[in-house]
């Protein structure tokens, strides 16, 4: 019976094709804008490393002043980084399995080639175990060891791009490239990886690219380098020049930890408090200990990366969706009260309301599938048009199969609730009265 | 086959109160052809659609083919009406945009006949009303003639225990109605029961036996009966 009912419903389609443009249309771009917004939602909240997100924790220890919290609209959070003399602290603990302390450096990239004019990049300054942390996949080579972390050893891992520019893409492994005045080896180079969620540093604008040089954190301690990213401070102190913002209680490292198992974690927190008490008692941590142990998604919840904004946005999206949907309502009652008679005949042939009903409900869900197709195409179209607004999110969204399945399932269950106020009011029609109209 | 007892059916608005039926009370045998006249207004379609359960009586008792069918539900209604009554409209009443195989599917599709089974029930219906070469053809496609058979064979093909049939004739030619009474009486010949709703005394000096209806009561148990010396052709004429 399902097949007979899909035979009718398309004869019925077919029958009325400005009607059914005029349904399928208000379907499909009700929920091509819904899903434009509910994609780059989903994009946003979803663990951009599920492998092993349980086991990486963005480590915060709060410096901060003893008058005030760090953030007023979330007073138990730690600050959001670390100083630098925090950082270098941390990385004495032997209890991780991986740590790396992180902040972002602009360099001027000067080629060999004469041809190539010099151009500036951004940096990661991090340490050698971000890349086994993190699953960074590599072209060539591979990250630095720890002696390169401990001397500060000019090495170099370069991006896709910046090899490409510099060395033609070609393995540039054990080659050498001038930064400003000073020359590092390359020792690695990384494929393309662009986690959705720059979640490592979401401080620092959570969409960006990854960085396409990545050199290691110690050199920051040795030498002047030029900063990039947010910088907070909060005590009344003298800084003049780069050594004495290594020393402020200026935060504006980022420190994550690799812990695989909550003995480990908690080894790891008792580790960070007793450094914390250290600190109390050298008149630093002036504030109730807090020291913040956060896996990704718990960092992105703090860091809202979907923040109450998107929401709004989405609630806006699903309402006009709902506009959609009512018009819709409307457009299918007109065209099911105009088939009273077919439907006064078939009940009387022996149709009860029940099978006139899933006639009907048949015809609303193949609605419900052409309007999921259109609202699939206008999502395409929606979340290109959405990139070029935000040209820094290039890989942010893309339509994944759980994502299609959601835009058929939203098209297909709208079309149906849609239907189900007309579908039932045909039911109640009575046979008789449309009998001598035919 | 079929019983009324004081049927009854008022149609109420919040002003006005019409008594469409009064305590009508009917039997039809199994086999008979019975025909039903009676002036615009006398009751003639709402009798139709309470015995072809289209509609309910507000009172009154009604058995078909031995069960009590007032008390019924939609779904057990729809199920006698799909299983026992076949009806014959006058207007045919074909689905248009359906071709003739299709339309005859139409109550056999509800019934869950399997496709051989309706098939051959389909192909033995057009053929008994001598459509079998005209089963893709879509109703545009025929004669009003044609199609009215076409509209008898659906309602044949269900293999029904009476027709229901309302102004059968009302919409052809002379010819045509002709052949098309012809057929239903040859199909009340082999077997089926028959009710007709008609205006017209020639058709109803066809059937076995006439009911005129009045006022929603019967008003002559039978003015034209084929035994009937002097049919009362006059009361017919103001028929609309």
């Amino acid at each position: 019976m399902f097949l007979y009912n899909l035979r009718l419903a398309r004869m019925s389609l077919m029958k009325q094709p400005l009607l059914t443009t005029l349904m399928v249309s208000a379907i499909g771009i009700g929920v091509g804008a819904c899903m434009t917004i509910l994609t780059f939602v989903y994009v946003l909240s979803s663990d951009p490393i599920p492998e092993k997100s349980d086991e990486l924790f963005a480590v915060r220890v709060d410096s901060w002043n003893p008058e005030s919290p760090y953030d007023d609209d979330k007073p138990e959070e730690a600050p959001w980084q670390l100083t630098h003399t925090d950082a270098m602290a941390l990385l004495e603990s032997d209890v991780p399995t991986r740590h790396a302390a992180m902040r972002k450096a602009v360099y001027t990239v000067v080629p060999d080639n004469p041809e190539v004019a010099p151009f500036f990049n951004v940096a990661r300054m991090t340490g050698g175990d971000f890349f086994e942390m993190f699953q960074v996949p590599f072209l060539y080579g591979s990250g630095w060891g720890p002696s390169a972390d401990e001397n500060a050893e000019n090495v170099i891992v370069l991006g896709h791009e910046t090899n490409e520019k510099v060395f033609g893409g070609t393995n540039s492994v054990g080659k050498t490239i001038t930064l400003g005045t000073e020359i590092f080896t390359v020792v690695g180079v990384i494929d393309d990886w662009q986690p959705h969620i720059l979640f490592y540093d979401m401080n620092n604008g959570e969409t960006n690219p990854v960085e396409d040089i990545f050199l290691p954190f110690s050199i920051t301690d040795r030498r002047e380098i030029n900063g990039a990213g947010n910088t907070n401070c909060w005590k009344d102190e003298q800084i003049d020049g780069y050594f004495d913002l290594l020393r402020s209680e200026c935060v504006y490292v980022q420190f994550w930890a690799e812990l695989n198992s909550a003995e480990q974690k908690a080894e790891y927190q008792r580790w960070l408090d007793n450094y914390t008490e250290g600190q109390k008692a050298l008149g630093r941590f002036q504030r109730p200990t807090n020291n913040r142990l956060s896996t990704v998604t718990e960092w992105m919840e703090v860091q809202d990366v979907v923040e109450d904004e998107v929401m709004v946005v989405m609630s806006i999206g699903f309402l006009f969706l709902t506009a959609c949907l009512v018009n819709t309502i409307g457009l299918i009652l007109a065209r099911f009260v105009a088939k009273g008679p077919i439907i006064g005949l078939r009940r009387a042939l022996g149709a009860s309301k029940a099978a006139i009903f899933r006639q009907h409900l048949v015809e609303v869900g193949l609605v419900g599938v052409a309007g999921g197709v259109l609202g699939l195409i206008l999502s395409r179209l929606g979340i290109k048009g959405v990139q070029q607004l935000l040209s820094e999110s290039d890989n942010l969204a893309a339509l994944n199969l759980d994502l299609l399945l959601i835009t058929f399932g939203i098209a297909v269950v709208s079309a149906i609730v849609a239907g189900l106020y007309p579908t039932w009011r045909v039911c109640q029609l009575p046979p008789a009265g449309y009998l001598k109209t035919q | 086959m079929l019983e009324m007892k004081e049927i009854s059916r008022v149609y109420r608005t919040d002003l006005v109160e019409t008594h469409a039926l009064r305590e009508l009370s009917l039997s039809v045998d199994t086999g008979e052809f019975v025909a039903v006249t009676g002036p615009s207004g006398s009751g003639k379609t709402t009798f139709l659609n309470i015995a072809g359960l289209l509609e309910t009586a507000t009172s009154g008792e009604y058995s078909l083919d031995g069960t009590d069918v007032s008390g019924l539900n939609d779904n057990q209604r729809s199920r006698i009406r799909n299983e026992k009554i076949g009806f014959i409209f006058q207007s045919f009443n074909l689905i248009p945009d359906l071709n003739i195989f299709d339309n005859v599917d139409v109550p056999l599709r509800y019934r869950g006949f399997d496709g051989a089974e309706r098939r051959g029930r389909i192909e033995k219906a057009l053929d008994q009303v001598g459509l079998a070469a005209r089963m893709k053809h879509l109703p545009s496609q025929l004669s009003g003639g044609q199609q009215q058979r076409a509209a008898i064979a659906r309602a044949l093909a269900g293999g029904p225990s009476f027709l229901l049939a309302d102004e059968p004739t009302g919409n052809l030619d002379s010819l045509m109605a002709r052949q098309v009474m012809d057929l239903l009486e040859k199909i009340n010949n082999e077997g089926t029961t028959i009710v007709m709703v008609t205006h017209d005394p020639e058709l109803a000096r066809r059937a076995h036996r006439n009911v005129q209806l009045l006022d929603g009561q019967l008003a002559s148990p039978d003015p034209f009966s084929a035994s009937q010396s002097t049919p009362i052709e006059a009361d017919l004429q103001p028929v609309a």
